[in-house]
């Protein structure tokens, strides 16, 4: 889970990680006053951002620079309800302007080759860390860091070191690297970035941006929920994940349910090279059922995939391992059953694959239902191809 | 011989008074697998009955292994607890360790693996999230389905688990040496290149299939040691080419970020090694088929 910059910056003041003053604003009359707050305060120059979860706001025309309450609600005005890279600005925060004198830039995040943490830092911050990378790669430093050991201020040192920062930056900078990596730790974070972690005229080191990624595996002993961004999140998305379903729309017309998540990528890609024989026919979503194939999921799932408008057909690709297809057969057939008795209408044809453990069992029980708009393919290849037929066939039902 | 797990394995169970648990050590055992006993703190001293044998609950990993034998556990426990069951076993020189638990936080993955590393690497990690390890007609260490696996001649490594299901399903007829499940995670314990190596060392190995899927650059990684040191024919199937940026897709590693791991790009880097690669998981099957023809 990605945290908003001032999520971020919230969560870096809790650990006492220095940051630029501000306050997050949902309209222009909000941000009017934080910016007058400030002005009381003697800082009436702000900065207006607009709060993605994505880069190249700043390019875009999210960021501006304001004089005073009023230009701020300008200002405000102007980015609220715009669109960056399909991300809509519900929220702006107000910082304070700050005399900046150099952009440094400092991360923790996984290693995944090295199975370990590494922390990046760079004397060149303030723009993206790849170009500075691809542009001067000696200007940045890549520390492994054990994960036993974490960062104590004696790694701190040698982080901010190594980046090449200026003496008379490293010894607060040390100090918000040190405290960093406690918000990395201790929170659970896949990723923390400071970009840029500015040295301020008057000599202070501050983050001036934040980016927080969050290890969803943690929610068992970590608050995520209260960072839960239900406008950002798709609906359907919201329902599936209510019934603790794995699912993730994407914009085709041909819904997949299948079981293990390599199992429905593979499906999704299988669909898609056969769509391209159907006028570019695409899978409409991800949806892992996971091992056992219940009935009630299988329901839920379907239920899920069938509200979604630009479904025209359904593969479900089930391999019976552990569960056998004579019990997922089963499960489909209840799962119909289910849903007629819940008052939905299955206007779609499904086509649907059983292979593995009793596969034939299954098939025959399948084929005994004699259920309406589904029928059955033997292999992987030839159901996707059918499915993706189907859908570049079928009328819309508007359903 | 197979690789990692062979008929001579002692498996124990850690977590083996849990639903999951009991129900694969049933499994394994039935498989023909020498399931010898299991742990669980607060049930020391009670059995577990696992269908056509009754085996012992003991306190600590390290009292299992002395009065068992054993040489391979599989951990079952919470995601919780997993940190604490690997760095007991790894305390315990179990030389073994086959991590099934699924959404177990980076962390603590990457501080247990940290850990077997102090220590040495004398633990092999498999996993976490992952199927486990099968060496048909002698050992099942995990959840593999045991009935669709025969012995023969393939030796496959996979991070996904119902891929490998699929893969050993389609290709019963040749059947296989070793079938071993990574996981799917962003930080694992035994890699692809591990099992390349321990394939490409085992006499009854002839040919290696290698399933990946999107994120990081393990697959890419691979290819260079297929490339330097495997001699044996590889064929390769990447799940994920349809996934969108920013995305998970099921399992925690599977997510692309900016232009690195991509489906494709991990394609083109198996083929530029001569790694034939499948489209689907069906015409993989085929090109193994191809492979093994005549040997």
């Amino acid at each position: 889970m990605d945290l908003f910059e001032y999520q971020a910056k919230e969560l870096f003041a809790e650990y006492g990680v220095p940051v630029q003053r501000g306050r997050v604003a949902a309209t222009a009359a909000e941000a009017r006053e934080v910016a007058a707050a400030f002005e009381a305060e003697g800082s009436p120059l702000v900065v207006v951002k607009a709060q993605v979860k994505t880069g190249g706001r700043g390019k875009a025309g999210g960021v501006k620079l304001a004089n005073g309450p009023e230009e701020a609600e300008a200002k405000a005005r102007q980015i609220l309800g715009m669109d960056i890279k399909g991300h809509t600005v519900h929220k702006v925060l107000i910082a304070e302007a700050s005399d900046i004198a150099q952009e440094y830039y400092l991360s923790y995040l996984l290693d995944r080759a090295a199975r370990t943490f590494v922390a990046i830092c760079s004397v060149q911050g303030g723009m993206e860390i790849e170009e500075v990378a691809h542009t001067n790669p000696e200007a940045v430093a890549r520390i492994p860091i054990d994960p036993l050991a974490g960062v104590d201020a004696e790694k701190a040192a040698e982080i901010v070191r190594a980046g090449g920062l200026p003496p008379e930056a490293v010894e607060q900078a040390a100090i918000l690297a040190e405290r960093l990596w406690s918000v990395f730790a201790d929170e659970d974070a896949t990723l923390v970035e400071v970009n840029p972690m500015a040295l301020t005229d008057q000599g202070d080191v501050l983050a001036v941006d934040g980016k927080v990624s969050l290890d969803d595996n943690a929610a068992f002993r970590q608050d995520h929920a209260k960072y839960a961004d239900p406008e950002a999140t798709d609906p359907l998305e919201a329902r599936a994940k209510a019934k603790h379903l794995n699912y993730v729309k994407l914009d085709g017309q041909v819904g997949i349910i299948g079981n293990g998540a390599g199992l429905v990528m593979s499906t999704l890609d299988v669909v898609a090279l056969a769509g391209e024989s159907f006028g570019g026919v695409r899978p409409a979503n991800f949806l892992d059922i996971g091992g056992g194939a219940s009935a009630e999921v299988m329901a839920d799932g379907l239920e899920i995939v069938l509200s979604d408008n630009s479904v025209r057909s359904v593969l479900v690709n089930v391999f019976g391992g552990i569960t056998s297809c004579d019990a997922v057969a089963n499960g489909i057939v209840s799962a119909l059953g289910m849903l007629a008795a819940r008052g939905e209408q299955v206007g779609h044809p499904i086509v649907v694959r059983l292979d593995g453990n009793n596969a034939d069992e299954g098939r025959r029980i399948l084929a005994g239902a004699g259920l309406p708009g589904v029928e059955q393919v033997a292999t992987m290849d030839d159901a996707a191809r059918r499915a993706a037929e189907l859908a570049a066939t079928a009328p819309a039902t508007g359903a | 011989m197979a690789i990692f797990l062979t008929g001579d394995s002692r498996v124990m169970i850690q977590g083996i008074t849990g639903s999951e648990g009991t129900k694969h050590g049933r499994r394994m055992l039935a498989a023909g697998t020498t399931v010898v006993g299991g742990t669980n703190p607060r049930k020391a001293g009670q059995t577990v009955d696992l269908g056509s044998a009754a085996v012992p609950v003991f306190g600590t990993v390290a009292e299992t292994m002395a009065a068992t034998g054993a040489d391979v556990s599989v951990v079952f426990v919470p995601p919780a607890g997993t940190k604490a069951a690997v760095t007991e076993a790894v305390d315990a020189g179990m030389p073994l360790v086959i991590v099934i638990t699924e959404g177990i936080p980076v962390h603590d993955t990457a501080a247990f693996w940290a850990y077997a590393s102090a220590h040495g690497n004398t633990t092999r990690i498999v996993g976490p999230n992952c199927p486990g390890v099968a060496s048909p007609g002698k050992s099942n260490a995990g959840i593999i389905p045991a009935d669709i696996t025969t012995e023969g001649r393939i030796g496959l490594v996979s991070k996904s688990g119902t891929l490998t299901y699929q893969m050993i399903y389609e290709l019963r007829d040749i059947g296989f040496s070793t079938a071993v499940g990574i996981g799917g995670d962003p930080v694992i314990g035994t890699t692809h290149i591990d099992c390349l190596a321990a394939f490409q060392d085992d006499p009854e190995t002839e040919a290696i299939v290698m399933i990946g899927e999107i994120g990081g650059d393990a697959e890419e990684r691979a290819a260079a040691y297929v490339d330097a040191h495997v001699t044996k024919p590889v064929v390769a199937y990447v799940a994920g080419f349809t996934a969108p940026e920013g995305k998970t897709m099921g399992h925690a590693g599977a997510i692309i970020s900016g232009s690195a791991g991509t489906a494709q790009a991990k394609k083109e880097a198996l083929e530029k090694v001569g790694v034939r690669v499948g489209r689907t998981p069906s015409e993989t099957a085929r090109l193994v088929r191809e492979v093994m023809q005549g040997r």
